[in-house]
């Protein structure tokens, strides 16, 4: 035997070797404590309140969607100004789910886990399986730049509860997005036009917007579940936050109170009519949405994050204004400026993290105000970081949503069922929605079939149940 | 040479073998391992439910409705792909005016075979985008056609009276152009004399396709048969692309469930897995059966 045979058999044994190693260790790590998967910890000080150790690697995954993963990149940044011996890990996917199942299983999951976008991680599978750090300890640390408050008090009202299940903070939603309806103000003036602030007058102006040969609707067909976000906003403006809670509790009933009833109808109104661009259940969001940017259509459902997904096709001086939905009359609980405001874009520190104090960290990092202002500016899209906005000069649709959120104030609401259960919003309501907007089924169908849906996961004792207080 | 076999069996078929046990049987025996527990994907508990994962599945709606769709895919798509895909390459290689040999193709065959076979070149991924704006309700190729000879358009994908159908037509329309080129390798391997036999004989062009070409194709046929049957089964990228199962899941079929339950609107990876086992099952037996029906002596020109 030469040398050259002696290196090569050692590297073949090497390679067998490997595997039968990693399995050995893989097994020792289910049985966990093993010494150099232990945690990183560091001294917790005034300036380091969290206790980070200084040269403990980060590890980042960033959901590579409309925002890119430039402000991220920049966050990380700020870290390694405040630690410069850490080393920061960065990458980027459209595919969470996939990308990071077998880590979480391996028990090696990254640090930061920016959990979004179609091929997000259902929250319910992570929280029931005790994946995710608690983040309390966050919002109790000192802000990186406002002296003299904690994280929590910096955050908008709304920012802590969204992410939380069963009163526990596990999931920092980091981005603020309002629901509305939106229609180009410049259209709307040029036509003399007024938004509506009744449901009566509002079929009165589509009636105007039909004659005037625009329709005055369109939605994304193909993700119907675009549409049942007013028509929840309008029950629980007619009802109160309570037909939220009911929904979000899976209450029996709850999606048949009278309060939905009476908002169901209202909205089949727009189907009776032919309101809605002949074609839209075939349309998807991006495809709707362009139709409504090209003007044959008046009104949308959608996010606040619209204005950024549509820039590429919005015609200059479209003006795009965000607005809440008609009230139903004088009875409703709720003002007409009520809108519903929540915290979103998820960010989590998986609970076997080998650096929980460095994710927190970045968490606190991200939440300063140096760090908001940077993600505003760079994506146009609003942080959970209250007055981030001053001094940010901001995109016409953003500055509506803005506006119409100060407006909103503490009438603002919220429901968080399709956080807490995935399916339900992207499956049964969805299919229901589809069913009701392009009129193959009437309201009481709709609420029976949605019922129907959130019986079915009630049901189900595979899923964790949540519940929250109104 | 007797002496060197052995390192060579030994070379040539120990790794490949291993490699197959490895990446190939040990996941599908890994799945059915998971079908039976009630692990969620996330952590690396889970507990063993025997068989109450096939248990929910009897019941479960949604995996029914999924199978009838299946099912009518497996019905149509590989009869109507072969019958269109023997109609063209007969066309491509005896459809033209009688000549001096007596058989030939059409004029322009070799572009037509091109044509035809332009689908395969795609990516499954651009013909599903491709045909989602073929399908446009407003501006789509189809509509648009429609409206220009006065007549008014479903919503295709919009509308669960059509979408199913729309998605099936993309499978056979994606599908078509390979079994011509496969036909008509077979065909061109058929002598020529037989046909110059049949055809003095007064043979009719059908009863040539009939008693003569189809016969001794039988065996691409069935090949053909078994693939096509498998990917009825499957149909997943195109539909999941399309329309995600919907409108109100009238496109759903079992590849798409079984991706929504693990990755979609849940994750449950040991649902999803059971749905899985039943995937595998049902695709071996609709590759048996249909081996087994189509069985026929073999035909050997001599």
């Amino acid at each position: 035997m030469n040398r050259r045979d002696i290196l090569q058999r050692s590297a073949a044994a090497g390679l067998l070797a490997t595997p039968a190693a990693a399995l050995l260790a893989g097994c020792a790590s289910g049985g966990g404590d093993k010494d150099d998967n232990a945690a990183y910890k560091g001294t917790k000080s005034e300036q380091n309140p969290l206790g980070v150790k200084e040269d403990a690697p980060l590890e980042v995954v960033i959901f590579g969607g409309g925002f890119g993963e430039e402000y991220a990149k920049a966050h990380e940044a700020m870290y390694t100004e405040k630690y410069p011996k850490a080393k920061v890990k960065h990458s980027a996917t459209q595919e969470i789910s996939k990308t990071l199942q077998p880590r979480f299983v391996d028990g090696t999951p990254p640090d930061v886990v920016n959990n979004s976008g179609a091929g997000q991680i259902d929250f319910n599978g992570l929280v029931s399986q005790n994946a995710i750090a608690d983040l309390g300890e966050l919002l109790a640390a000192p802000s990186l730049d406002v002296p003299g408050k904690t994280v929590k008090d910096t955050l908008l009202p709304g920012a802590v509860e969204v992410g939380s299940y069963d009163g526990k903070f596990l999931v920092l939603n980091y981005t603020y997005t309002a629901y509305g309806i939106w229609y180009s103000n410049k259209l709307l003036t040029e036509r003399k036009w007024e938004y509506a602030k009744t449901w009566d007058e509002h079929i009165a102006l589509c009636k105007q917007i039909k004659a005037a040969g625009i329709a005055p609707w369109t939605y994304a067909g193909l993700h119907p579940r675009y549409m049942s976000w007013p028509v929840i906003a309008t029950a629980i403006k007619l009802g109160g936050p309570s037909v939220a809670t009911a929904i979000d509790n899976l209450e029996p009933n709850a999606w048949k109170s009278d309060s939905m009833k009476t908002a169901a109808d209202a909205w089949h109104q727009i189907v009776k009519d032919k309101f809605i661009l002949e074609g839209s259940p075939g349309l998807d969001h991006k495809q709707s949405q362009t139709a409504w940017c090209q003007g044959k259509a008046a009104f949308i459902s959608c996010g606040s994050w619209l204005e950024s997904e549509q820039k590429d096709v919005t015609p200059a001086g479209f003006n795009m204004t965000i607005a809440p939905t008609p009230s139903l009359g004088s009875g409703d609980k709720l003002p007409f400026e009520a809108i519903r405001g929540t915290a979103g874009e998820p960010f989590m520190v998986p609970a076997k993290a080998r650096n929980v104090a460095g994710g927190l960290e970045y968490f606190r990092t991200m939440l300063s105000k140096k760090g908001a202002q940077d993600f505003t500016r760079k994506v146009a899209s609003l942080t959970v970081v209250a007055g981030a906005t001053e001094g940010v000069e901001l995109p016409y649709g953003l500055t509506s949503v803005v506006k119409a959120l100060d407006a909103s104030g503490a009438n603002g609401f919220n429901w968080v069922y399709n956080n807490y259960y995935r399916k339900l919003e992207r499956n049964l309501v969805d299919a229901a929605c589809g069913e009701f907007f392009s009129g193959r089924i009437g309201p009481a169908e709709f609420l029976e079939q949605c019922q129907k849906g959130a019986d079915s996961i009630a049901q189900d004792s595979s899923i964790k149940k949540y519940k929250r207080a109104a | 040479m007797r002496h060197g076999k052995w390192p060579l069996i030994v070379t040539f078929l120990v790794p490949p073998v291993l490699l197959y046990v490895v990446f190939v049987v040990s996941p599908y025996l890994q799945a059915f391992q998971i079908s039976t527990t009630d692990w969620l994907g996330y952590s690396p508990d889970a507990n063993s439910v025997g068989l109450a994962n096939f248990k929910t599945l009897w019941h479960d709606d949604y995996v029914w409705n999924a199978l009838k769709n299946n099912a009518i895919l497996l019905a149509l798509v590989p009869v109507l792909t072969i019958v269109l895909g023997l109609f063209f390459a007969t066309m491509l290689a005896m459809g033209g005016r009688k000549g001096r040999a007596g058989v030939t193709g059409v004029r322009g065959g070799a572009l037509y075979r091109t044509v035809y076979f332009f689908p395969q070149v795609l990516s499954v991924v651009i013909i599903a985008l491709l045909w989602k704006e073929v399908y446009h309700p407003n501006k789509g190729l189809l509509t648009a056609a429609l409206h220009g000879i006065g007549l008014s358009a479903p919503t295709w994908l919009g509308d669960p009276a059509t979408a199913f159908w729309c998605v099936l037509a993309v499978m056979v329309w994606s599908n078509v152009g390979f079994y011509v080129v496969l036909f008509g390798a077979a065909m061109s391997a058929v002598p020529k004399e037989i046909y110059e036999a049949v055809l003095l004989d007064g043979a009719s062009r059908f009863t040539t396709l009939r008693r003569v070409t189809l016969p001794l194709l039988w065996d691409t046929v069935q090949v053909a048969w078994v693939y096509l049957a498998i990917f009825a089964l499957d149909g997943f990228i195109l539909v999941q692309l399309m329309t995600n199962g919907g409108p109100n899941f009238s496109t759903d079929v079992i590849g798409v469930r079984m991706y929504d339950t693990a990755f979609g609107s849940e994750t449950k990876f040991g649902y999803a897995s059971a749905i899985g086992v039943v995937m595998f099952f049902l695709t071996l037996s609709v590759a048996a059966l249909s081996l087994r029906a189509g069985r026929r002596d073999r035909i050997e020109y001599s």
